[in-house]
């Protein structure tokens, strides 16, 4: 099951930058809330923020304090473990090219030490039917590898991969930019469907997307949250002038 | 800075008011025509209608147009959808311009009597809610537009004794009740005029504060929330 986020007072700087300021708020369980904001306002950073994968890069840091559940990710638990209670999608699908369709969405389990042969047959399918690709490679799970698979096969193929270790938060960072509609409204749909077991964060710039997929929206600007409501009253009537403005495009 | 999309929406508005100045116009004439028994203004009133019905249907097609095409939010969400809905009330007060023409025309078959109503100072009290109506929405005053609510109460009154006035004026001379039933209609006609014009002034609010006031929703909270 999802779990609530509260975030209090993260900050978090590349070098000398200070990419995200002072940014306060509560991301529903077993919802979906999308971020968004224009290029380098601090989106992407904030959600890196939540699997501490920010921290990976070696100038980077972050204060405050993130609570998924009862865990404190920063004080209670180590980045490996981490990342394996928060999946992350990528905005371009990086599957594993050489490993085949079976062994992508099992790397994750093999890595923590799975290896019973009817556990693995099980997680794979089950992360491939909860990604809604599993109809469609059921026959070629061993036999094609990740990257014969189109776009959007690739992408839901990443989804399955990041599921399969049962985490509790699922992170999307502009999980459709590189696909086409067809396949972005498979992306949605899996949203939708996902979100009765997972709590999920997702980073877009695609508006319609955020107002079609998301209870709740976040606002950010040069590394501040400027807004954070329903996604109704985000996309029809802002508090703030300056959400009104990204929204209806007047920036600029 | 979505330029085109802001010239559509200006165009939208341009289009919205020019279709306005017909309607202004129809129920001006059709008014003046009671008050003169002129009824080459009341042709001119039905002539007119026409052009009103083509403008309704040029702009649903122009906002629908861009609802598709430019999927907007928040403020221009609503101001295209108080578009749509001003649009067909300034249908329905053309449609009432162009009743109260014909009510004229028929009453011109009729000895001129004495009316216990005064359909001009009606007429010109509905016809101000609709004038200030349309100033609101020109200038995005929700302001404005909130003081030609209050109006609709007036109207309406009127509208009452009107009733109240001819029932008796049928009942003491049953020769007039022809006329007195025109009268009757005209000034049913003129206190709808003030509805539409109470519609609009909503949509302004609506698209202004993003509040939805129809049907006295938010009449009881203490002070309205400026954006």
């Amino acid at each position: 099951m999802g779990v609530d986020i509260h975030v209090e007072n993260l900050n978090a700087w590349y070098g000398k930058t200070h990419t995200l300021k002072d940014v306060t708020l509560h991301i529903p369980a077993n919802q979906a809330t999308a971020l968004i904001g224009p290029s380098g306002c601090g989106k992407s950073t904030f959600v890196r923020c939540l699997n501490r994968m920010h921290e990976t890069n070696p100038i980077a840091r972050a204060e405050g304090t993130v609570r998924m559940g009862e865990l404190d990710i920063y004080k209670d638990a180590s980045p490996v473990e981490i990342r394996r209670r928060v999946g992350m999608v990528f905005q371009r699908p990086n599957p594993f090219p050489t490993m085949s369709i079976y062994d992508n969405v099992a790397s994750g389990l093999k890595l923590n030490g799975f290896r019973k042969r009817k556990v693995l047959d099980e997680v794979v399918e089950r992360s491939l039917k909860l990604s809604a690709l599993w109809d469609e490679v059921k026959d070629d799970l061993k036999k094609k590898s990740g990257a014969s698979l189109s776009g959007g096969q690739q992408q839901r193929l990443c989804i399955a991969r990041a599921l399969a270790v049962d985490p509790e938060v699922l992170l999307m960072d502009e999980p459709a930019s590189a696909l086409d509609p067809i396949s972005t409204a498979k992306i949605e749909d899996l949203i939708f469907q996902l979100k009765s077991e997972y709590t999920i964060v997702i980073v877009t710039h695609n508006m319609q997307q955020a107002a079609r997929v998301a209870e709740k929206t976040g606002f950010f600007l040069m590394g501040g949250l400027v807004e954070f409501d329903t996604t109704h009253k985000i996309f029809t009537n802002p508090s703030d002038k300056r959400t009104e403005d990204y929204i209806t495009g007047r920036f600029g | 800075m979505r330029i085109k999309f802001q010239q559509n929406l200006d165009e939208l508005k341009e289009r919205l008011l020019v279709m306005a100045g017909l309607v202004e116009q129809a129920i001006q004439r059709a008014t003046e025509a009671y008050s003169t028994r002129d009824l080459g203004l009341c042709e001119l009133v039905i002539r007119s209608e026409p052009a009103i019905n083509r403008m309704e249907r040029e702009i649903d097609q122009a906002a629908m147009d861009l609802l598709a095409m430019e999927q907007p939010m928040a403020v221009d969400l609503r101001f295209i959808l108080a578009v749509i809905r001003i649009n067909a009330d300034l249908e329905r007060v053309g449609d009432s311009a162009v009743s109260i023409a014909l009510r004229v025309q028929q009453m011109g078959m009729f000895a001129n009597g004495e009316i216990p109503v005064d359909i001009p100072e009606l007429a010109l009290l509905a016809a101000a809610m609709v004038r200030k109506a349309l100033q609101a929405f020109i200038e995005g005053d929700a302001d404005l537009a909130q003081s030609v609510l209050l109006l609709d109460d007036q109207v309406d009154q009127m509208n009452r004794d009107a009733f109240r006035s001819i029932g008796q004026l049928i009942g003491e001379k049953p020769e007039m009740a022809p006329q007195a039933l025109h009268a009757l209609i005209i000034s049913r006609n003129l206190e709808r005029v003030g509805d539409h014009a109470t519609n609009i002034a909503e949509d302004v609010i609506f698209w202004v504060r993003g509040r939805d006031v129809r049907h006295g929703a938010h009449m009881h909270e203490e002070t309205p929330v400026e954006e």
